[in-house]
């Protein structure tokens, strides 16, 4: 999830172009002189051992996304590797070799589909040459079959192993000059294939960095205060000292903000168990946060008072949406509002860190760990070479994970220790200490013309943040839909003050502006006595890519792609709806994805919701690299959305969260969770990712289904099943 | 405290706190890393084992209530025939997103098909829905209890 405020995407293709992509830096330490006996190194991501196994690195983090999969599959593929033979390694973060390694903005497959492709093409190139020179033979009459050379014409071939240790010793050739496969012989990519540490996972094994035991180590809990960066006033050290078990108690000043270190408490035992009675004992009083907290209440007055003309900028006008509106032969309006969400992933927020000799040694699972590293160095004053960083597997990420205070605090820990700590968060820590997905408020316009067309589209939108800058994930693009396919547009900001901290969760901006823009659209297709998808597919038009590719890029041919995949697969328009029974249907544009989504819904009379069924049809190129973890990716995205939708909603009270753990912020059940069909709709675009996109669909998708159903307009998220009572 | 526990068929020596939870037994006394903590609260189950068969959340039962029960966790249930075929299942179907609730869900899985070897969808939902899957892997988690209790197609 590629951060609003952070490194765009289009910052981060550049990157990755620009030689900060990890293959000609990795070629550069390729093979020559470690041709050891027991394995050859063919360069930066692929080791041969004698008996033929090929170990590829995975650069990036896995947090759930199968990339420690779908990455090496890609280079696995164009080395022409037995894939039952390949054993992946995670690499520790090293950008001198792997540039930037991050899991964000759904960008692992846009980013290394033609680098790691060709990553592969170089280890096959250098093995064929190796066993051509040995054959004598020139290398462009062999071939290969997985995991050997084939000379067909004299009937030769020879596997992989025994060919490593010559190969290394040759001089790579030059990556962009080798031709890769024609995808019709692809035998990996494309296939099926159970993420590689499903048997490890099935059977317990560790492997999270909740499962990190370094020897010696100890264990420690860090509380911060309730409302965000709050100092500690006092503390009961000795009472914390007297637990069994706890080795030491300490008060932590803090820097940086809570973006590195805040403020707080650190209790250190023998066992999790004795710091967490320790933390009981010690009683902390709170310094005076220096603004008074807020409230949930005080930011919907605030939003309730900011009324449409104090509009703090107009962000985007085209046409002149007052004429149009008061010309319009019918004009619509509403205000839309979702809240703040946590991210809430599964394993709570940890790190193991051991500092010693002047050198820090960090486990963390992390989404961003350059990023961490850099802020460990800042925050303690070590020198960022000095600093190890090894990438454990996250039990879940969701954006949460690219922010590194977590990392900040097992350092400090560690280091004012002396041994090696495990940082372990309580789930109430990471509900209260989070940066949260922002909360928003829509304040529509909209105005049809007489044949029912959407000629106006004004939108006022409300955004936490700090002056003139919004908060952290909390924009909003000029060029987001329905932006350049209404004559009539204007997009009008305002930005309500608030400290609370804000961050990137899965399909940042999106997984909000989607629910108020493709719930405004569902009101205007009722109000213009149209079928709501036939309403939005009259509203793309007939145009193909609007914008410019890589940059504000809406490719509306691809978006009618999917809208008429799914209505086809739905049975939309064509199903007969018991009473209280509806579809509804949304689409989405984002991370380089057109989703469109058809959910079936069935509202019992005291209001309780039963998402009966999804339809998904996503285009995300032409090629989906792993099916199976594309569909789970997919159908967890849906469910994820429809959860928070449902269930989903952070409140503050005098500046500190009010929920704290999953009975009061529940996710979704198995007992809840509906089927999720999912069809790919391939087009001649290079393959994107899967992270996100699926997402922003599904919360507006279900309202729209909702109000099919019972004829009740859901334009406040989480959908309360009070208002959706019948009579 | 000195505590003897039965743990996946060994007898563990432990000396800790009586009320400290059975989780944090395994995981920081006895390096039993499967379980996960997850709430904290008994809410989410990631932490889920068994004890004498039943399924339990590990977080929230004091050492000192477990007593003589024998304890097994996803280090050992794949020892039984219905464990062993669980974990198959959730291979075949590559149930897995991030994998950090798989051992809770695997557990309570296999403590259903113990007690109830078909179960319906009714059964596998309610049977299922102490443990979240933050990933929401949930139509894959109920394909792969259907496959391990020998039933196909769609519930």
């Amino acid at each position: 999830m590629a951060d609003g405020n952070g490194a765009s995407r289009r910052e981060v293709i550049q990157l990755a172009a620009g030689g900060g992509g990890g293959l000609v830096l990795g070629f550069s330490l390729a093979g020559k002189g470690e041709a050891a006996a027991s394995a050859a190194r063919l360069n930066a991501y692929v080791t041969v051992q004698p008996d033929g196994w090929v170990e590829v690195v995975s650069k990036n983090p896995e947090i759930g996304q199968g990339v420690k999969t779908s990455m090496p599959m890609l280079i696995a593929e164009e080395l022409d590797a037995d894939w039952s033979k390949v054993r992946t390694v995670q690499a520790d973060s090293d950008p001198s070799l792997y540039g930037r390694q991050f899991a964000g903005g759904s960008m692992s497959t846009p980013l290394h589909w033609d680098e790691l492709r060709r990553v592969g093409a170089t280890g096959r190139a250098l093995l064929i040459a190796a066993a051509a020179k040995s054959w004598g033979v020139d290398p462009a009459t062999c071939s290969t079959e997985p995991g050997r050379v084939v000379h067909a014409a004299s009937g030769r071939s020879a596997g992989y192993g025994s060919l490593a240790s010559a190969a290394a010793a040759l001089p790579a050739p030059d990556p962009r000059s080798l031709k890769l496969k024609d995808p019709k012989a692809f035998r990996i990519i494309g296939q099926p294939i159970a993420q590689v540490d499903t048997p490890s996972i099935v059977t317990g094994k560790p492997l999270f960095g909740i499962d990190v035991v370094v020897p010696g180590m100890l264990f420690a809990t860090f509380e911060k205060a309730p409302v965000f960066g709050a100092g500690v006033e006092t503390a009961d050290l000795d009472a914390a000292r007297a637990v069994k078990g706890v080795r030491k108690a300490f008060r932590v000043e803090g820097a940086g903000g809570t973006e590195a270190l805040s403020p707080g408490v650190a209790v250190v035992a023998d066992t999790w168990w004795q710091a967490r009675k320790g933390r009981d004992r010690l009683n902390i009083r709170w310094k005076a946060p220096e603004e008074p907290g807020l409230s949930s209440r005080d930011l919907e007055a605030r939003m309730a008072s900011t009324a449409r003309s104090s509009v703090d900028r107009i962000e985007r006008h085209d046409g002149d949406v007052d004429a149009a509106l008061k010309g319009a032969a019918k004009r619509i309006e509403a205000t839309y509002h979702y809240p703040y969400l946590a991210h809430a992933a599964l394993e709570p927020q940890n790190c193991t860190a051991h500092y010693s000799k002047g050198r820090m040694e960090i486990w963390a699972p992390t989404q961003n760990p350059e990023s961490g590293r850099q802020l460990v160095a800042k925050t303690l004053g070590i020198r960022p070479e000095d600093i190890t960083v090894h990438l454990v597997r996250c039990g879940g990420g969701f954006g949460r994970r690219l922010s590194n205070e977590y990392m900040v605090e097992a350092a400090w820990i560690a280091r004012e220790t002396g041994a090696p700590v495990k940082l372990l968060w309580t789930r109430e820590d990471d509900i209260r200490q989070a940066f949260y997905r922002p909360a928003g408020w829509h304040n529509f316009e909209g105005g049809l013309d007489a044949s029912g067309q959407l000629v106006a589209w004004h939108d006022h939108f409300l955004t936490p943040g700090q002056g003139v800058q919004t908060a952290r994930s909390a924009g909003m693009s000029a060029t987001e839909f329905p932006a350049r396919f209404v004559p009539n547009f204007r997009y009008g900001l305002s930005i309500l003050p608030s400290p609370t901290p804000t961050g990137p969760l899965r399909a940042p901006g999106s997984n909000g502006i989607s629910f108020a823009v493709q719930g405004f659209l569902d009101e205007l297709a009722h109000a213009a006595g149209a079928d709501p998808l036939a309403f939005r597919l009259k509203l793309l038009g007939e145009q193909g890519l609007v914008g410019t590719p890589g940059r504000d890029g809406y490719d509306a041919a691809r978006m009618r792609g999917v809208l008429k995949k799914v209505a086809e697969v739905s049975g939309w328009g064509r199903t007969r709806m018991a009473p209280r029974q509806g579809q509804g249907v949304a689409f989405h544009f984002s991370h380089l994805g057109y989703f469109a989504e058809v959910v079936q819904v069935r509202v019992a009379n005291d209001g309780r919701i039963r998402v009966e069924k999804v339809w998904v049809a996503g285009d995300v190129g032409r090629q989906i690299v792993n099916p199976s973890g594309a569909i789970n990716q997919v159908q967890g995205s849906v469910l994820d959305g429809l959860s928070a939708a449902l269930g989903q909603e952070i409140t503050l009270e005098g500046g500190a969260v009010v929920q704290g753990n999953f009975d009061d912020y529940r996710l979704m059940r198995m007992a809840d969770a509906p089927p999720v069909e999912v069809h790919f709709v391939l087009s001649d675009h290079p393959p994107t990712g899967l992270g996100e996109p699926a997402l922003p669909p599904a919360p507006p998708a279900l309202c729209n289904a909702i109000f099919a159903a019972t004829g009740k307009r859901v334009r406040r998220l989480p959908v309360d099943p009070a208002l959706l009572v019948a009579g | 405290m000195a505590f003897t526990l039965s743990v996946n068929g060994r007898n563990r020596r432990v000396d800790v706190d009586p009320d400290t939870p059975l989780l944090w037994v395994l995981r920081d006394s006895l390096g039993v890393l499967g379980p996960k903590f997850g709430c904290g609260i008994g809410q989410c189950g990631a932490c889920t084992v068994h004890v004498d068969g039943t399924p339990v959340r590990s977080c929230a039962l004091p050492v000192e209530a477990v007593g003589k029960g024998k304890v097994t966790t996803i280090e050992g249930i794949g020892e039984s025939e219905v464990g062993a075929r669980v974990q198959k299942a959730w291979a075949d179907l590559d149930v897995a997103q991030c994998g950090y609730c798989q051992p809770g869900q695997i557990m309570s899985a296999t403590a259903l098909l113990a007690s109830n070897p078909k179960p319906s969808a009714e059964d596998i939902d309610a049977a299922m829905s102490g443990n979240l899957c933050r990933c929401a892997t949930y139509n894959r988690i109920r394909a792969a209890v259907r496959q391990a209790s020998g039933q196909t197609g769609e519930a």
